[in-house]
């Protein structure tokens, strides 16, 4: 509940004892030979401990199994890579400090990372600083493009958007009341901005939107769940779009499954919950809830089923299951072998000249491509909620959806464009003709 | 569940038997109808089940609720449609014959949320004469919500023979629905729809009234908008009470999670932030227990939570006499250190139990007696929380009855009031404070069972409580059970009446801002005890 005052009492300590884990943690590195010289380095900045650590811990795991694989086809340029694994804690200043850490003592080509926005954010300083490069994995709030980052998660036109639309058509129950539920920082937020002008702008009133935030790892759901039944009962079709975050997310769905709320009176979709968060709960009440991701591990291809008989036997496990924002390491890793090769170096400025334009397969069936503005194109699908926990993909868009940056349904980032071929700028205004620079 | 999947099993095989005898091999428009599901397409399968509902065949039922619950397979290959039976069966959905081997391309016919709207309504019209009440019930509810004018025969005929009050209203009620959705009906029917409706009085009514079609007259819109502000007026009440409920049962939880500080830090004194891993490991006994049970003998699994009570009480207790013994006894009289030492600790067995069950969230069920709601009044009560509180205030009173009647409980009172009189009366003090810390760890543990069936498991769980649970503590008045009680019931009932009006993320800063006030005011909390605690 009052986890604020909590983290401003604790941090002192929290933050001595992080010193202590990070001197260790430098130790042990720096005890181990620096051996093979011909290595390609490559950074993993991922929480391992923390509240974080429930959805990051995955991504590091994917990311050593795709070095692995790599190597054994004979590596990159003729050399081995080698991962550097560090431990960020799930605290957000420690993200900057490790970063500066793989980048000036480990000495990474490129680094796979971070999960929550507020890490990205602080993070961006010193990729800026000291010229590297981040591969992004998770769907974000977008209004953001800058040089030292490639985007291979959702841009909100790649989620929020199409999943409003399906709810607005036919098969998804022509809803027409909306309830925007999210955990109160910045990716719901900007994310219920975004669709909040869209639903305005497709002529739903004020009074059929609900929006509502709670706090992180609420867990009180009884108040919130019959707010929505409540909502619902104006005799128009009612829709969730929930943005609650990870944990938060499985004591909201058992309330709505005891209290009742069947998808086919009011579905719920999700932009947070996928195969790792349902692997937490019992599925039966949930049938035919909703989420919209540009991967899911149900879609049959022969990429994707050798991808998840990989992981499972990599991890050892053949209960673990994949995700999203495992697909968009896979995308992100592969555009980076390929960039390296193209130029044959894998110094910074050439391999981020050469990233836009690349190409490489996702495990949906279709070819996304890195575009200017550092986003990626991606399928997305809607997909319902199983008995046994996966999703089964009741609407797909037709083709690639390319990542837009800057949201055009935002009076302040409608003009905005980003464009790192041509403008060589991460927030061009087409009104005013100028690029507005650094943030 | 179980009991309608017998019946179902018996109808589905008399009909089959019927059905082996008597069905000729011709097509008909039943059979045209299932030739729909082997489409692969929504919109196919759409009118697949409109035609099969309508067919008038006795297997029109069957194929229907089979398709809703999964059940309805097809061959694309063959054009053919089955339906799986419990206990793996497959039979021929044309014919009823048993098939020997499945089809090699047997796949669901799959629905999506429209499609199931459309089962619900047409299973409702079929099975609005089923021979079960409760299923009737069903029924009458499906049409409600459909308001298929369609069903109006069937309906007229349903209530003339219907034998069962509650389950003769709900028609009448479906039928109002009907009538005041058609095009065809007369204002003074929909007038006297609208009576009955307003009669309901929920949310169900409400959503009825207020979607009224916008070709309705002038005084029908009068009529039913009255009737919305009638309800809104009664239910308005029944908020309060539901509020009220809320909060009791957030107090609860609160309750639950603060109960074991109040011996740790209520009346030992120590400040304890390895509290909320306690609570998590209770859980993850729960977890552990529940697992054992799948992979032994899953027919126990109602069961799991009372095996795993006591289990967790002792995993969580003996860990609190180990962090007694190894840690705390040599603190004693240093908060501070305390403090450090047992966020340390907090941390170092969280990170112990993402190392030994990974990360993720753990899958802890609901036994079927904590799954579901029922409805009193215009409230909605779920399972889960009702059996949450009894276990809860039983806790309590067991905890209040240790005190007070035992051997243990005397000693630990006399230790608490006065250490250096209980060591000269022959009390092993050091003894009665090991044991002291592993009673409340192991509360911790017990509410780690009960917490696990609200919340997700995870190494993170115990974060989330321990600062309400000091809170709890710290203002019900440190070292007084009653005063816990108070105080968790207090902040659950502010809270959640604070909810609705402020928003969960403000609800939650006003409540902490009431209690530092409050504790300005009231340094000693709601029921001030004089002890050890206080003058340490």
């Amino acid at each position: 509940m009052h986890t604020s005052i909590g983290a401003v009492a604790k941090r002192p300590f929290g933050r001595r004892l992080l010193a202590a884990t990070a001197g260790l943690a430098f130790g042990v590195a720096a005890a181990l030979p620096a051996q093979a010289q011909d290595t390609i380095k490559v950074g993993i900045l991922h929480s391992l401990s923390g509240t974080m650590a429930i959805s990051e811990t995955t991504l590091k795991d994917v990311m050593l199994m795709l070095i692995e694989e790599q190597n054994k086809k004979g590596g990159v340029l003729g050399k081995k890579l080698e991962a550097v694994v560090v431990d960020p804690a799930s605290n957000w200043p420690l993200f900057a400090e490790k970063a500066r850490e793989l980048i000036t003592k480990d000495k990474v080509a490129v680094v796979f990372g971070c999960w929550t926005s507020v890490s990205r954010k602080s993070v961006l300083p010193v990729f800026k600083e000291l010229n590297s490069i981040l591969f992004y994995p998770v769907q974000y709030e977008g209004e953001e493009s800058e040089r030292n980052v490639f985007y291979t998660g959702a841009a909100p036109n790649q989620q929020a958007i199409p999943a409003v639309d399906y709810l607005m058509s036919k098969d998804g129950g022509e809803a027409k009341r909306w309830v925007l539920a999210g955990t109160d920082y910045v990716y719901p937020r900007t994310t219920n901005k975004i669709l909040e002008a869209y639903l305005k702008q497709k002529g739903v009133a004020d009074a059929d939107i609900m929006i509502n935030y709670t706090p992180f790892g609420h867990s009180d759901w009884q108040t919130i769940v019959s707010d929505i039944k409540k909502f619902g009962s104006a005799g128009k079709k009612t829709a969730v779009v929930s943005t609650i975050n990870g944990d938060a997310n499985v004591p909201f769905y058992k309330e709505l499954g005891n209290q009742g709320v069947k998808a086919t009176d009011i579905p719920v979709v999700a932009f947070s919950v996928g195969e790792e968060e349902l692997a937490g709960i019992d599925t039966k009440p949930l049938l035919g809830h909703l989420a919209a991701w540009n991967y899911f591990q149900s879609i049959k291809t022969p990429i994707n089923d050798k991808f998840i008989a990989d992981w499972k036997s990599f991890i050892k496990n053949p209960k673990r299951v994949t995700n999203d924002p495992m697909e968009a390491h896979v995308v992100g890793f592969a555009m980076w072998v390929k960039a390296v090769e193209k130029v044959k170096s894998t110094d910074p400025d050439k391999v981020i000249d050469a990233l836009p334009g690349i190409e490489a397969p996702n495990l949906t069936g279709g070819t996304s491509k890195m575009l200017p503005n550092h986003h990626i194109t991606k399928p997305v699908f809607i997909g319902e909620v199983r008995g046994d926990g996966q999703f089964d993909v009741v609407w797909k868009t037709p083709g690639l959806v390319p990542g837009d940056a800057w949201s055009n349904f935002l009076p302040g980032s409608k003009d905005l464009e980003a464009d790192w071929v041509t403008l060589k700028c991460g927030n061009y205004n087409t009104a005013t003709k100028k690029c507005g620079g650094g943030s | 569940m179980g009991a309608f999947g017998d019946r179902f099993i018996a109808l589905v095989l008399a009909l089959g038997v019927l059905a082996a005898v008597i069905t000729p091999a011709r097509a008909g428009p039943y059979e045209d109808a299932l030739a729909h599901f082997t489409a692969d397409s929504f919109d196919q399968t759409i009118e697949g089940i409109n035609a099969v509902a309508t067919s008038g065949n006795a297997f029109a039922a069957p194929v229907i609720s089979a398709l809703q619950e999964g059940r309805l397979f097809f061959s694309a290959d063959s054009k053919r449609v089955f339906i799986r039976e419990p206990g793996d069966r497959l039979i021929d959905a044309a014919t009823g014959q048993p098939v020997a081997a499945d089809p090699p391309d047997l796949a669901p016919v799959r629905l999506n949320n429209r499609l199931r709207r459309i089962v619900e309504a047409a299973l409702g019209s079929l099975t609005l004469m089923a021979p079960d009440p409760g299923k009737r019930l069903e029924a009458a509810q499906a049409v409600l919500k459909s308001k298929d004018p369609n069903a109006l025969p069937a309906l007229d005929q349903a209530i003339a023979k219907e034998s069962d009050a509650r389950v003769k209203l709900a028609l009448t009620e479906a039928r109002a629905a009907v009538v005041l959705y058609s095009d065809n009906a007369s204002d003074d029917d929909k007038l006297d729809a609208i009576a009955l409706i307003r009669q309901r009085g929920d949310q169900d009514a409400l959503a009825l009234l207020g979607g009224l079609p916008a070709s309705a007259s002038p005084a029908v819109k009068k009529a039913a908008s009255e009737a919305i502000a009638s309800v809104q007026n009664s239910l308005a009440l029944w908020t309060a009470v539901q509020n009220a409920w809320y909060g009791l049962s957030l107090g609860s939880v609160l309750l639950l999670a603060a109960i074991g500080l109040a011996i740790t830090f209520g009346v030992m004194g120590v400040i304890n932030m390895a509290h909320g891993e306690m609570v998590m490991l209770g859980a993850y006994t729960t977890f552990v227990v529940q697992e054992v049970i799948r992979a032994r003998n899953p027919a126990l699994f109602d069961y799991s939570l009372a095996i795993a009570i006591p289990l967790a009480f002792l995993v969580a207790g003996f860990v609190g006499i180990l962090i007694e013994r190894g840690i705390i006894r040599f603190l004693y009289g240093r908060p501070l250190e305390t403090l450090l030492a047992t966020w340390g600790l907090s941390l170092i067995i969280q990170q112990a139990v993402r190392t030994a069950f990974g990360p993720t969230n753990k899958d802890v069920g609901n036994p079927s007696w904590m799954s579901g709601s029922f409805d009193l009044g215009h409230i909605t009560i779920t399972y889960n929380r009702l059996w949450i509180i009894v276990f809860t205030l039983l806790i309590f009173v067991g905890l209040l009855g240790l005190l007070r009647f035992t051997r243990f409980g005397l000693e630990m009172r006399a230790v608490t009031q006065n250490r250096a009189m209980a060591a000269s009366m022959g009390i092993r003090t050091s003894r009665i404070d090991a044991l002291t810390f592993g009673l409340g760890s192991g509360i911790a543990g017990l509410a780690g069972v009960a917490l696990s069936q609200i919340d997700n498991v995870s190494p993170n769980l115990g974060q989330g409580y321990i600062i309400d649970s000091f809170m709890v503590v710290v203002f019900g008045g440190v070292g007084n059970l009653w005063g816990t009680l108070v105080g968790a019931f207090t902040l659950g009932i502010a809270n959640k009446f604070l909810e609705p009006y402020a928003g969960a993320v403000l609800g939650k800063i006003a409540i902490l801002v009431l209690i530092i006030l409050f504790i300005q005011k009231r340094p000693r909390g709601l029921f001030a005890l004089k002890g050890r605690a206080v003058e340490a």
